[in-house]
């Protein structure tokens, strides 16, 4: 159980890394989408299969297809891609100490932390279950993110859209 | 170490990867990203202490975690629909070059 768990956090961690080290901006979303579909495969190990599902529909299934439609619209040469200027080296060096500094605190505040002991098996978790929840207890929630989600596409496509060039002739 | 341990400390490793590369990279799409490897990273937390946690309600985690991911679509949608209309201004996604409106 555990063996399957390290697998799967190294192909998640390994695969975000090296998403966010390389130069070539296919390459690093097709990594995340590898490191999403391994978050999926952790929330299968967990046994929160609906989570999983969703995680594979939403983020595998949509968000990846938006990114690669967002990369190949705003591809560029690759020739100025290529020259690191010292001021983004240093940057780098700079979210690099960060990061660490950030990792060691998180670490060491887990390492050191202690929690009752955990339950053997997963919640019992039917679909039935959490329709009943979203609809009863989590029903406005549900409401609102609806609306989030209607405004945010709306918006998004008012963002994007190109202004159609109108022709005074066609005018009536 | 417990699972619970074990499983925080993946979490921990994948928020700053995201932080990482949120703050050192200047495309833009690659800092939007960053962001939702950390966003992937509280839904982590989230399932690890619904599965791990003392007392398990039956669902509570698991609705947490869809209602985040609706969020981070949502999200997702306007970044790179604002990167889409940046770039059709500049030319150019990467971060520096946006600083029109640097006072």
């Amino acid at each position: 159980m555990t063996f399957a768990l390290i697998s799967i956090a190294i192909i998640m961690l390994g695969s975000a890394a090296a998403a966010m080290l390389l130069r070539n901006l296919i390459h690093s979303a097709l990594l995340l989408i590898l490191s999403w579909a391994s978050v999926a495969a952790f929330y299968l190990w967990a046994g929160a299969e609906f989570a999983a599902f969703a995680q594979i529909l939403v983020y595998v299934g949509a968000i990846s297809m938006v990114v690669l439609f967002a990369v190949l619209l705003t591809r560029q040469n690759q020739v100025a891609d290529v020259v690191i200027e010292p001021a983004s080296r240093q940057r780098a060096t700079t979210a690099l100490t960060v990061g660490a500094c950030l990792a060691g605190i998180l670490t060491a505040a887990v390492v050191a932390s202690q929690f009752p002991a955990a339950a053997l098996t997963a919640p019992a978790t039917t679909v039935k279950l959490i329709g009943l929840e979203l609809m009863y207890r989590h029903g406005a929630a549900l409401l609102i993110i609806g609306v989030i989600l209607t405004v945010a596409l709306i918006g998004a496509t008012l963002l994007a859209a190109t202004e159609a060039k109108r022709n005074p002739e066609d005018a009536p | 170490m417990t699972p619970l341990h074990l499983c925080l400390l993946i979490s921990s490793g994948l928020f700053c990867i995201g932080l990482t590369g949120a703050l050192a990279r200047s495309n833009t799409i690659l800092v939007l990203l960053g962001i939702e490897l950390m966003l992937n990273a509280a839904n982590l937390n989230f399932i690890a202490f619904w599965r791990f946690g003392p007392a398990p309600s039956p669902a509570n985690g698991m609705i947490f975690v869809l209602f985040a991911i609706a969020v981070a679509a949502a999200e997702a949608a306007v970044g790179l629909a604002l990167i889409i209309a940046v770039y059709r201004h500049q030319k150019n996604i990467r971060l520096q070059e946006a600083n029109t409106l640097r006072g």
